[in-house]
């Protein structure tokens, strides 16, 4: 198809169609950036977690009597195994995406101290025996806590656990010691140390910031007896099949309640944990996809409106080049191909556009490099919606009767 | 004339409907969103305290070890450890001073029967609640010797008043917090700051109902209550004994009444961090003194998506007015021949363009009113989001006027290219055309 004429026509209406143009760049340069940033906050909602997140409900008990909790704790458990439908039961300082953090440095050599540079920060896990269990932690290397060392740990005046065990993730074991295995090596917080003997798969911290980066997975899991948990066992996690989870967390809720009249329970599913740790994330999603769509709307109006505009200019014009021997397929052709131009200038101006958006939002936010594939993208979906808004207004002059072109001339 | 002007517009709308539904729906879509998301954005940045915002600030020392300490770069440190808050408290320096932190409390109501719950308190010294303005419904506050002695009382928020005591005068009486029993000296009127920036960094909540009870920081101590947050610069063996261990856990906060006050005050705070430099206690000379509104900037209080929808909202908004100039262009350009007429009854250039930019001000007027009502569905989601500030997300007097500025301002940029075309066409082809 011969493109001169159209570049002629164009070249007449200079305003319209870089107003077209125009809005095709603006919008390709905001739409490539909020499908970004959609896509980003769909994969940290979906952050995987290995723990067996349909079957754990928990009930945090709190406000108990920290000198009793030696006999409570087993006295609250039993009561929960009792439940039916119960498959493991444990207690455990803290969840994953709860908000309660206990972070602590660790360096790998003997003296090395919390103020270290060099050190790494981890979230700290204090779990009661059975955890693994009541977790579905998966375990990957080396073994979980025996006997000996859930009875032999507690907390005394010391920030740390009185234990020299410690289980770490595959994420925090590749990235302190690469390439070697974790396994008996140490971690050192002066006067504290900690032998790794066991590698679980990757669990989230109980806080991860706003964004998902590279200290997502860095979690590390202590055993504390109840004798010496002095009130940071407070998470009672009850494991089950998820059909039976909703109807167990509440008998386990009034279970806690009875038994620790003092103190203040509050039970959630696991998931609810998870939802509503995301919560403000999703619907920042489903805000973004809301003007994606929108903006695509308002754009699609304006191609419509534009070349609805143009076609009643032309219609003379039209009504001339049926009578010479155009077929309607020539005249669709014509306004087809005049968008494709129009579009592909504005989306060129517009992945210009969407890679300075996204430099300025890389820094000035916590954004990264938007992936090369999005500007394609962005450019086809642009033809696209191009070509679908042209093809009525087309159609339209595609049906204008070739006797035009003899009226009032 | 602006009647017949007015008249003429009204005509041309009502003559192409689609597309002046189109133009209408455009700017109000647009206008809509960039309404919602700066109200929001104005309600997380506004200024808690208006009275009196400008005399208070945040002293912040580091005693962090010098290992990793760039001169000029390095901030200094969010919290202050006890013994240096109660150094710049009994200095008395300022006006007024507290120093603060946050925790839980268990509270246990008198009827029977009533379950324990859990609720927001504040530990914190004598001069809090004069230094914030907190009003007092009943009561007051507790003295500076009450602090010193540890006495067992509480000053409570209204909602908790409301809740334990039916909104009645309960000074005097006593309540179970922490399974022990605290006298009430006095309940605040409803006061709960937007952002609660004397909580911020304390590893509290910036904004929601407000903290339910107030107890100072010796008693409240006495009983074990811990800080929501803390941390820790070097090994520590003792974190029973946070007055002793070096952990940061506390805010302060000082009154100052001028520009003077301000900069002795800052002279002071460097030179004390000198002094602990000399007694071994510090390593990092540096200090800061940011006043309330400085601090909330430097503490990003505002959600970063929060500014990223503002900046989305306006590109958005952006399109809208490309479209709409696009959607009036060719709605003047279709009427070229209306305009020929016009002119060769005598109307001059100034009269055509007046009378389109009367036309784009309706559009905007229309746009204006139905983004309004699109900003409320907004607002009325963002209500339904489950972000602790969703519930304050309301539309208020300013906005409403500003909606109104916006949705003209838009439509009048949007009409001057086409109502600029519309007035240099020459009449005589387009009375020859028709």
């Amino acid at each position: 198809m011969e493109i001169r004429p159209i570049f002629a026509s164009l070249r007449k209406h200079r305003i319209p169609a870089c107003l077209i143009v125009l809005e095709i760049a603006l919008a390709c340069a905001v739409l490539c950036n909020a499908v970004f940033m959609i896509s980003q906050r769909v994969s940290d909602i979906h952050l995987g977690n290995a723990i067996d997140e349909p079957g754990i409900a928990t009930v945090v008990l709190r406000g108990t009597d920290d000198k009793l909790v030696g006999s409570d704790i087993p006295r609250n458990l039993a009561a929960l195994r009792g439940i039916a439908g119960v498959q493991a039961v444990a207690v455990t300082s803290t969840l994953p995406l709860s908000h309660n953090n206990w972070g602590w440095s660790f360096g790998l050599d003997p003296d090395a101290t919390i103020s270290d540079q060099k050190s790494h920060n981890v979230s700290l896990y204090f779990v009661g025996e059975g955890a693994d269990q009541a977790l579905g932690l998966r375990l990957l290397q080396g073994r979980f806590f025996n006997g000996d060392e859930y009875a032999g740990s507690k907390f005394d005046t010391a920030p740390l656990p009185e234990t020299h065990v410690v289980v770490i993730t595959q994420s925090l074991a590749k990235k302190l010691w690469p390439g070697q295995s974790a396994l008996g090596k140490t971690l050192y917080s002066m006067p504290h140390y900690y032998t790794v003997i066991g590698v679980v798969a990757d669990v989230l911290r109980p806080a991860i910031g706003t964004h998902s980066g590279p200290y997502t997975y860095d979690s590390t899991y202590y055993p504390l007896s109840a004798d010496g948990s002095k009130g940071v066992l407070a998470y009672y996690l009850i494991r089950s099949a998820p059909q039976d989870r909703d109807r167990i967390l509440r008998e386990a809720e009034q279970t806690l309640a009875k038994l620790n009249p003092g103190a203040v329970t509050k039970g959630q599913t696991y998931s609810d944990i998870r939802n509503k740790y995301f919560a403000d994330m999703s619907s920042m999603a489903w805000m973004l996809v809301l003007v994606c769509v929108v903006m695509l709307a308002v754009t699609a109006f304006g191609i419509v409106g534009l070349t609805s505009f143009w076609v009643g200019q032309r219609r003379r014009q039209i009504g001339i080049r049926r009578a010479v021997g155009a077929t309607r397929g020539h005249i669709m052709q014509y306004f087809q191909t005049e968008n494709l131009l129009l579009t592909t200038a504005g989306v060129a101006i517009g992945m210009g556009l969407a890679f300075g958006i996204n430099v300025y939002l890389m820094q000035h936010y916590e954004m990264s490099r938007m992936p090369w594939y999005y500007l394609p993208g962005g450019a086809l979906s642009l033809w696209l919606l191009g070509q679908a808004s042209v093809f009525g207004p087309a159609q339209k002059a595609a049906s204008v009767p070739p006797v035009v072109a003899t009226r009032s001339v | 004339m602006f009647a017949y002007y007015l008249d003429l517009a009204l005509r041309s709308l009502r003559r192409n409907k689609v597309l002046t539904t189109l133009m209408v729906l455009a700017l109000a879509l647009g206008i809509g969103a960039t309404i919602t998301t700066l109200t929001v954005l104005r309600l997380l940045s506004g200024d808690p305290l208006p009275q009196k915002s400008a005399h208070l600030f945040y002293p912040q020392l580091d005693p962090n070890a010098k290992d990793g300490y760039i001169v000029g770069q390095t901030k200094p440190a969010p919290t202050m450890t006890y013994v240096d808050a109660m150094n710049l408290l009994h200095a008395h320096r300022a006006v007024r001073q507290a120093a603060m932190a946050l925790s839980q409390a268990k509270i246990l109501p008198q009827q029977g029967g009533k379950h324990p719950f859990f609720s927001d308190a504040v530990m914190t010294t004598a001069d809090f609640f004069a230094m914030f303005d907190a009003p007092f419904q009943y009561g007051g506050g507790w003295t500076a010797a009450d602090d010193d002695s540890g006495a067992q009382l509480v000053v409570i928020a209204s909602f908790l008043n409301d809740k334990l005591f039916g909104g009645a005068d309960s000074v005097g009486k006593t309540i179970r917090l922490n399974d022990r029993d605290f006298r009430i000296v006095g309940v605040l009127k409803p006061w709960a700051p937007q952002p609660r920036f004397y909580a911020q960094d304390l590893g509290g909540r910036s904004y929601g109902d407000g903290d339910a009870a107030f107890l100072p920081l010796r008693t409240a101590r006495a009983i074990d209550m811990g800080p929501q947050d803390t941390e820790c610069y070097a090994a520590v063996t003792d974190i029973k004994h946070l007055e002793t261990a070096p952990c940061m856990w506390l805010g302060v906060w000082v009154e100052l009444a001028d520009d003077t006050a301000v900069a002795d005050y800052r002279s002071f705070l460097s030179g004390y961090a000198q002094q602990q430099i000399a007694q071994g206690r510090f390593e990092r000379p540096e200090t800061a003194l940011l006043d309330l509104m400085g601090w909330l900037r430097d503490q990003q209080v505002v959600p970063d998506d929060v500014r990223l929808q503002a900046g989305l909202a306006f590109g958005f908004l952006l399109i809208c007015v490309v479209n709409t100039v696009g959607l009036l262009l060719a709605k003047c350009l279709r009427r070229s021949q209306e305009i020929g007429v016009r002119r060769a009854l005598g109307a001059t250039r100034r009269e055509i363009f007046t009378q389109f930019m009367v036309e784009a001000a309706i559009v905007g007027m229309a746009g204006g009113v139905l983004g309004l009502l699109f900003a409320e569905l907004g607002l009325l989601g963002i209500r339904h989001q489950p972000a602790e500030y969703a519930s304050l997300a309301h539309l208020d007097l300013g906005m409403f006027f500003f909606t109104f500025v916006v949705a003209l301002g838009a439509s009048l940029i949007a009409g001057i290219l086409p109502a600029w075309r519309a007035c240099v066409l020459a009449p005589a082809p387009q009375l020859k055309a028709a």
